[in-house]
């Protein structure tokens, strides 16, 4: 105490500050200080102020006028701004740059009105006003910054305060918490509340999501996010009052593919994130903005990790495919980058275990064989979460080995690749709002593509749009007419005998989707046939709109087909000598002959381990630059988030490397290299963020003489947590796997 | 010295801390979140019965046919009193079925009300109103008296299951206060009803509780014998005659 005090004795009385403080501080000077003579006559001579420059919406956002004329104007702490006709005040305020708070409105989510914390004033109003709900009509002087908005938000700051407890320290969302960075910025800095805070018993609600109901605020946004996006009514409300509990009221798990979004929903840390839960405060987390590939949406994520480790993926906004959310299966996966990972180059030793040897030894091994075998017997497989570099560069080497059999896994025996329009989404993820009729062909999009079938949801809950399915019994979150269950429905539609068929013809934009699973049938090429002329009856292909639609199942096998990565003849495999899996785990290799040489190359110890001869280790989507492009045709890129394990290589980088030791050098040395050989084959890979759409439609199809047979449709997908190699590893997925799928 | 008074003090805050949170505790008739007994499990099938499925249809003919969900309280209602009082979770399924809403909305609306029990409560579910003008003319010794009598706390039930004392906020009846009401859930929904029995005494109370055990109907109403209604002993001093007309029959034209 004493010594404090001492301490400022001597610095007041030390003349450097002081001449540091006379040296910084300036001395102005302003009109009403002066003398009233002297300041009119400054005032009468001033020229006139300079109009303020025009206000930037917050976050860079881009406002889109459906209606140019219905623009109306109101004025945002004076500034005018032009605004669309039935935008709420809040987001006219965004729009004037002005940042609202504001807990229980999200702009994906229907307005609830109750958290009041975006309180402004607005002239001529008795009352201020809510601005999340509130229309902004025309000439509305909007006020944010008044002493009755700052009350306001101070008091239900307050309000909100008054039973969250004191779990800052121990809150997962700390750091990233709305409560915290409102009451920071907009609170008063001290409360009035000497009773006893209320608290909440916490609910189940799986293996996902954490729950702390203490600390809910009640904003219902995970309750309208469930309703509405999710379309799974588990969620509510119970109680009133102070008592309110956001729970399931029956102990209900949520089993909805899309339950990880409401971690970040809530505001606060009531939900949160039970696997990442006491791991990393999000401060010391590194971002990097990379795309997921357990499926072929190609979801804009944001993976945090911290040194070499993963801790958690965050969806990054995208609107045009993902919107804000993520599928759990891209949210959860991350833990299986931890386990199962190949790290040093392995060869099956004579009594059949694997020895960890040198890069050089491996690739001097494979190179060796590879050059022994006839070029017929080469064969060369892709996998699932295979980058466009990397099967670029496999299929050049195969070909200048003299084999043209390579091909990515889920294509099928005998995939075409000729019309780009065959295996694309060709409406687009976006473009799927504006269709009001759907036909899912032999496709789930719920475990196959969760984020296409929370657009095909939005679409049908904004415009009633009627959705027609065929295939095996499944639950949509939608209403949905199940049509058939195998490809006679689809002759029938095509046929007109159908009921749904009248539902086609009279519908604006048909949409119809047709499930990659199918490529795997024999009769693939005449199903094709039947939904074609499905589409050319009902005129889902025009110049302005093409609703003819391919949900793919994995992340490479756009790329892949771009590429070419056609086999020859489709059962190469069985005459194969020398196979080489390039992450290609769900292959069936029981027709391998047992006398053929395997190599494997990946990032886990997956099932095809099993069979290879040699192990070369890659790295995973995480730790590589590589191209993808998602089940529409937009091409996009990931970014190495963390280092790789051990002694793992790029793929393509390891095939250069092979080729080199081979003596049939491949002529890319870098990223740069091996994309510009892409762009010569398929230049659409190199442009990033851009779909390129399918040139030519189906007046260059060729005819089909298959007959469709009648086995119904199989499920594409058997388990959505459990797809690929690094889902299988995944300890969190096997989880879900166990509660949350129904049986 | 200090020691005794630190601990003598700790005692005494610790003992209004139990206080409050009993007080608190009493306040709702239920949890907010459902735990499975043996009597109540969302699997027990429960339907409503042949009469009172010709009571929904005449309750949803009430509202839009579009707009079932409206039925949703009427509906509550009825099986609450089916169900003797109290709604199982098979209950307010089977509500949820009719007016094919998803299950959670239906919970939602029965844990708002709090005259909805969500738990057992006793064949005459007895309710002292506990308000201000009921409190000042002794409601706390009517409850007092209730529950000594019955022996239970609170929503409580009674071993033999006729009785429950449950505190209801004020229910308009402040002129005749101190009262309770009866809610009398022994004959199913069709005997269903719902009584005030106003200007009680703690000695009255009890004789009406012991009436309902023999299964007599005691009147409802103001148990005063001198006073009618809500008028004053001895009759009305006011409002002896018809009440005057207005002052014209054109009110435009005064």
């Amino acid at each position: 105490m004493g010594l404090g005090s001492l301490a400022s004795r001597t610095l007041k009385s030390s003349r450097i500050l002081s001449s540091q403080y006379s040296r910084f501080r300036p001395i102005v000077t302003k009109p009403g200080l002066q003398s009233p003579d002297a300041s009119s006559a400054a005032a009468a001579a001033q020229p006139e102020p300079t109009p303020p420059p025009p206000k930037k919406p917050v976050g860079g956002a881009r406002v889109e006028f459906t209606n140019p004329d219905d623009a109306l104007e109101v004025f945002v702490d004076g500034f005018p701004v032009k605004i669309p006709k039935g935008m709420t005040v809040l987001q006219a305020c965004e729009i004037a740059g002005v940042d609202i708070p504001r807990f229980c409105y999200h702009s994906r989510l229907s307005i609830a009105g109750n958290c009041r914390m975006c309180l402004v004033e607005v002239e001529k109003s008795p009352k201020p006003v809510a601005s999340c709900a509130m229309p902004a009509l025309p000439g509305m002087k909007i006020k944010t910054d008044t002493p009755l908005a700052k009350k306001a938000r101070e008091g239900v700051m307050e309000f909100l305060l008054m039973n969250h407890p004191l779990d800052c320290p121990i809150c997962d969302q700390g750091g990233e918490c709305d409560l915290q960075d409102q009451s920071m910025a907009f609170g008063s800095d001290r409360g009035r509340f000497t009773e006893m805070k209320r608290s909440v018993v916490d609910k189940n609600l799986g293996p996902l999501v954490k729950t702390v109901m203490t600390r809910c605020i009640q904003c219902t946004r995970c309750v309208r996010f469930a309703t509405e996006v999710a379309g799974v009514q588990d969620l509510g409300m119970l109680g009133r009052g102070s008592g309110e509990e956001i729970g399931t009221y029956v102990e209900k798990l949520m089993t909805s593919e899309l339950s990880g979004n409401v971690i970040d929903i809530c505001p606060v840390g009531a939900l949160t994130s039970k696997p990442f839960a006491f791991k990393a405060r999000n401060w010391e987390l590194k971002g990097t903005e990379t795309i997921d590939v357990t499926d072929a949406v190609g979801s804009n994520i944001r993976i945090d990790s911290r040194g070499p480790e993963v801790m958690r993926i965050i969806p990054r906004l995208n609107e045009d495919i993902n919107e804000e959310w993520i599928s759990d299966k891209t949210r959860f996966c991350y833990d299986g980058l931890k386990r199962q990972r190949l790290n040093d180059p392995m060869i099956r030793d004579a009594n059949g275990r694997f020895k960890a040897v040198s890069w050089r030894d491996a690739l001097a091994i494979v190179a060796e064989v590879a050059l022994k075998v006839k070029p017929e017997e080469i064969v060369g497989v892709a996998g699932k979460l295979s980058d466009a570099e990397s099967m670029m560069a496999l299929k050049d080497l195969l070909n200048n080995m003299g084999s043209n059999n390579v091909w990515c896994e889920g294509t099928g025996t005998s995939p075409n690749a000729d019309l780009r329009y065959r295996y694309l989404m060709n409406s687009s993820i976006a473009g799927l709002e504006k269709a009001d009729v759907f036909l899912l062909v032999g496709t789930q999009p719920r475990v196959e593509a969760a984020m296409v079938n929370a657009r095909i949801r939005k679409t049908v809950r904004a415009s009633n749009a009627k959705v027609g399915y065929i295939g095996p019994p499944t639950d949509f979150n939608y209403d949905c007419q199940h049509l058939g269950t195998g490809p006679q429905t689809i002759l029938e539609i095509a046929e007109g005998r159908h009921p749904f068929s009248s539902a086609i013809s009279n519908a604006k934009n048909p949409a119809i989707i047709v499930g990659a699973g199918l490529f795997e049938r024999d009769d693939k090429d005449a199903i094709f046939a039947a939904v074609e002329a499905i589409a050319k009856k009902g005129k889902v292909i025009r110049p302005d709109w093409n609703g003819f639609n391919v949900l793919l199942l994995n992340a490479s096998q756009a790329a892949a087909l771009d590429l070419g990565l056609v086999p020859e003849s489709s059962n190469s495999i069985e005459s194969a000598k020398f196979l080489y899996l390039m992450g290609a785990d769900d292959v069936n290799l029981d027709k391998v002959p047992a006398d053929a040489f395997v190599v494997y190359q990946g990032h886990h110890g997956d099932r095809s381990v099993y069979r290879a001869n040699v192990i070369l280790p890659s790295a995973a989507f995480s730790e590589k630059e590589g191209t993808y492009e998602n089940t529409e045709g937009c091409t996009q890129q990931t970014l190495p988030a963390v280092p790789t394990v051990g002694d793992a290589r790029d793929d393509w980088k390891i095939i250069r490397a092979l080729s080199e030791v081979a003596g049939i050098r491949l002529p890319y040395d870098t990223l740069g290299a091996i994309r510009s050989r892409m762009s010569t084959v398929a230049p659409n890979l190199v442009h990033t963020d851009e779909i390129e759409p399918a040139a030519f439609g189906p007046s260059l199809s060729p005819e089909c003489t298959q007959k469709v047979e009648s086995t119904p449709f199989k499920a594409a997908v058997e388990n959505f947590y459990m797809t690929d190699a690094i889902t299988r590893a995944s300890k969190i997925m096997a989880q879900c796997s166990a509660m949350l799928v129904k049986k | 010295m200090l020691a005794r008074l630190a601990s003598q003090r700790f005692l005494e805050i610790r003992q209004a801390f139990r206080q409050s949170s009993q007080a608190y505790r009493s306040f709702s008739t239920a949890l907010n979140y459902h735990l499975d007994t043996p009597d109540n499990k969302p699997d027990l099938p429960w339907e409503f019965s042949e009469a009172n499925k010709a009571k929904v249809k005449e309750i949803l003919s009430h509202y839009p046919s579009n707009y079932k969900q409206s039925a949703v309280i009427p509906l509550l209602d009825l099986a609450q009193q089916q169900h003797g009082g109290w709604l199982p979770v098979s209950a307010m399924n089977a509500v949820a079925k009719v007016i094919e809403v998803a299950p959670i909305r239906v919970y939602e609306v029965a844990t708002f009300y709090s005259m909805f029990n969500r738990s057992k409560v006793g064949k005459y579910h007895l309710l002292v109103c506990g308000t201000t003008p009921c409190m000042i003319r002794g409601s706390r010794e009517i409850e007092e008296a209730l529950l000594s009598h019955l022996g239970v706390k609170r929503n409580e039930v009674t071993s033999d299951g006729l009785f429950s004392v449950g505190e209801m906020e004020c229910m308009g009846c402040c002129v005749n206060a101190p009262m309770i009401t009866v809610a009398d859930y022994s004959n199913g929904s069709e005997g269903y009803t719902y009584n005030y029995f106003e200007d009680v005494t703690p000695k009255r109370v009890v004789e009406i509780v012991e009436m309902l055990r023999r299964g007599e109907k005691p009147p409802h109403g103001t148990q005063n014998p001198k006073r009618i209604k809500c008028g004053p002993e001895g009759g009305n001093t006011t409002l002896l005659t018809d009440p005057k007309p207005p002052p014209c029959r054109d009110l435009d034209a005064c």
